[in-house]
């Protein structure tokens, strides 16, 4: 008896604080789309009666472009899967060579030592001068923008699999070591677990990087691609489909980040 | 840990950077790569010789270092700003953080495109298009720097009677400083690339513009001799920038 009187105040109080704290969950979420919704109608109201209608469309006009001109012209629909293809393809060569070369590197104390300062000394240029390079070598198809992105991509996968294979703790691996694990037990067992969570970071940044490298030479290279189209639609003065192209490709983009982030997520849970 | 000497490393880095000379020497002789896209490194000398001698090349830095100053200068006083306007109130960060930080993992770059059409191919996108880069990681870093500082701080600095000025000065801002630093110097190196980058895709004059132009025209000396130079001085850039953090953190 004493027991059930003592419990029932006590969920009492955590169900009001639970509700408590669920209404101020929902209000941060309501007054966040609350703004982003009040953004959007002085955006419509002002591309309407003050902006120039050659320079800024309202979002009702974007979102009946990204039907009417972009969605339906199989030739943008075409140019946005290529670039997602070539998304893709860098990614996914970028953590292959990224991983396979930090492993190299991060095995020994001497290949660290000597190799990991030039890959950063490499990671500090800004590699989109290197663009007209890219092209020149590469031409203006799909190889160049692979290769940029993959040479994006590839540099924060290395740093984070080198530097997450620094920082195992030295007594795990002394502890591995007295008790007669080989060196290719101790990468296995110990090193590797170790370095996951490190790995994952360079994963997601390796995606921001690479989608910035795919976007800047889709960009650069006005004659073909979503970089024909932006050239066409800015240069006509046509904003509209220009804002529904770009909105679309930032979906895209934000869509790869997730999955990405994800993955992390869902790796990453067992440290905590 | 035993003390492992220095030097072996530091030979494999001499020897990895005499050989990729070499290797670009030797390819320069033989001609093993077309030419076209690695020119013998004696005409990149010569180019680079006959770039630095020209007004030309002095315009398109001076372009170029302005547009980032320009874009630099923006995006520090926005997103310190933006940083400290949104750390006011608790509910307030919860609400627009996540916002922010969500907007920037979309790449600002594609809406270059959009600052074409609104600023124009001149100087003035490029300078738009940096500033909003690097605006994000220093807002997002003095919002990290001043949510973060303790709150007993500012209770005591409240309770002892300082101005709310005075406790930005003296308390909320030394204690976030260094995170905030921390985004003043990633801001810095994205407004550079982001303004260099503006210029090779879509500009009339800068260095980017400058490089690719020279391919464009199929000089891939001239390319070449201009990559060395922003190479070079983004290398003593990253230099001098941890040299001044390095400073002011032990302060």
């Amino acid at each position: 008896m004493s027991l059930i009187q003592t419990e029932i105040p006590q969920t009492r109080a955590m169900a009001r604080q639970s509700r408590r704290q669920f209404s101020h969950a929902a209000q941060t979420v309501w007054t966040r789309r609350l703004l982003v919704f009040g953004a959007l109608v002085i955006w419509e109201f002002w591309a309407r009666l003050a902006g120039n209608s050659e320079l800024i469309a309202p979002p009702t006009s974007i979102a009946r472009a990204l039907f009417s001109d972009i969605l339906s012209d199989a030739a943008i629909r075409s140019a946005i899967m290529l670039t997602l293809f070539e998304v893709v393809s860098a990614y996914a060569l970028a953590v292959v060579v990224g991983l396979a070369l930090g492993l190299a590197i991060g095995s020994t104390s001497l290949s660290r030592r000597s190799l990991f300062p030039i890959i950063l000394l490499l990671y500090a240029i800004p590699q989109v001068i290197l663009l007209p390079l890219f092209t020149l070598g590469f031409g203006i198809g799909p190889a160049a923008k692979i290769a940029f992105g993959f040479s994006h991509g590839v540099f924060p996968i290395l740093v984070n699999v080198v530097a997450g294979m620094r920082n195992v703790n030295p007594l795990l691996l002394r502890a591995a070591r007295s008790m007669g694990a080989r060196p290719s037990d101790i990468i296995r067992n110990v090193t590797f677990p170790h370095m996951v969570a490190s790995f994952f970071t360079g994963l997601r940044l390796a995606m921001t990087m690479t989608l910035l490298g795919v976007i800047l030479a889709e960009l650069y290279v006005s004659t073909a691609g979503v970089g024909y189209f932006t050239r066409l639609f800015a240069e006509t003065f046509d904003p509209a489909p220009l804002f529904a192209l770009i909105g679309t490709l930032a979906i895209m983009a934000i869509g790869l980040n997730e999955i990405v982030r994800k993955i992390e997520r869902r790796f990453t849970r067992w440290k905590d | 840990m035993k003390e492992t000497s220095q030097l072996p490393a530091r030979a494999i880095q001499f020897a990895f950077l005499a050989s990729l000379m070499g290797a670009w020497f030797v390819i320069g002789r033989t001609g093993a790569v077309s030419p076209l896209f690695v020119p013998p490194m004696e005409a990149v000398w010569r180019a680079f010789i006959g770039l630095v001698q020209t007004d030309q090349f002095w315009s398109a830095v001076a372009t170029t270092l302005r547009t980032i100053g320009e874009a630099y200068g923006i995006a520090v006083a926005v997103g310190i700003l933006t940083g400290y306007l949104v750390t006011r109130s608790r509910f307030l960060t919860q609400v627009l953080e996540p916002m922010v930080s969500g907007f920037f993992a979309i790449p600002i770059t594609l809406f270059f495109p959009l600052f074409i059409l609104l600023f124009g191919i001149g100087p003035a996108s490029k300078v738009a298009y940096g500033a909003a880069y690097g605006l994000f990681p220093i807002a997002l870093n003095t919002i990290a720097g001043l949510a973060g500082v303790n709150r007993h701080y500012l209770n005591a600095a409240r309770s002892m009677g300082l101005s709310s000025f005075g406790t930005f000065r003296h308390v909320l801002f030394p204690a976030a400083f260094p995170v905030i630093l921390m985004g003043l110097r990633i801001g810095f190196f994205i407004c550079f690339a982001s303004v260099l980058g503006g210029e090779t895709i879509s500009s009339v004059s800068g260095v980017g513009r400058n490089i690719a132009l020279a391919a464009e025209l199929m000089e891939p000396a001239r390319m070449y001799a201009w990559i060395v130079v922003v190479i070079a001085s983004a290398l003593m850039l990253n230099t001098l920038v941890s040299g001044i953090e390095n400073r002011m953190r032990g302060h």
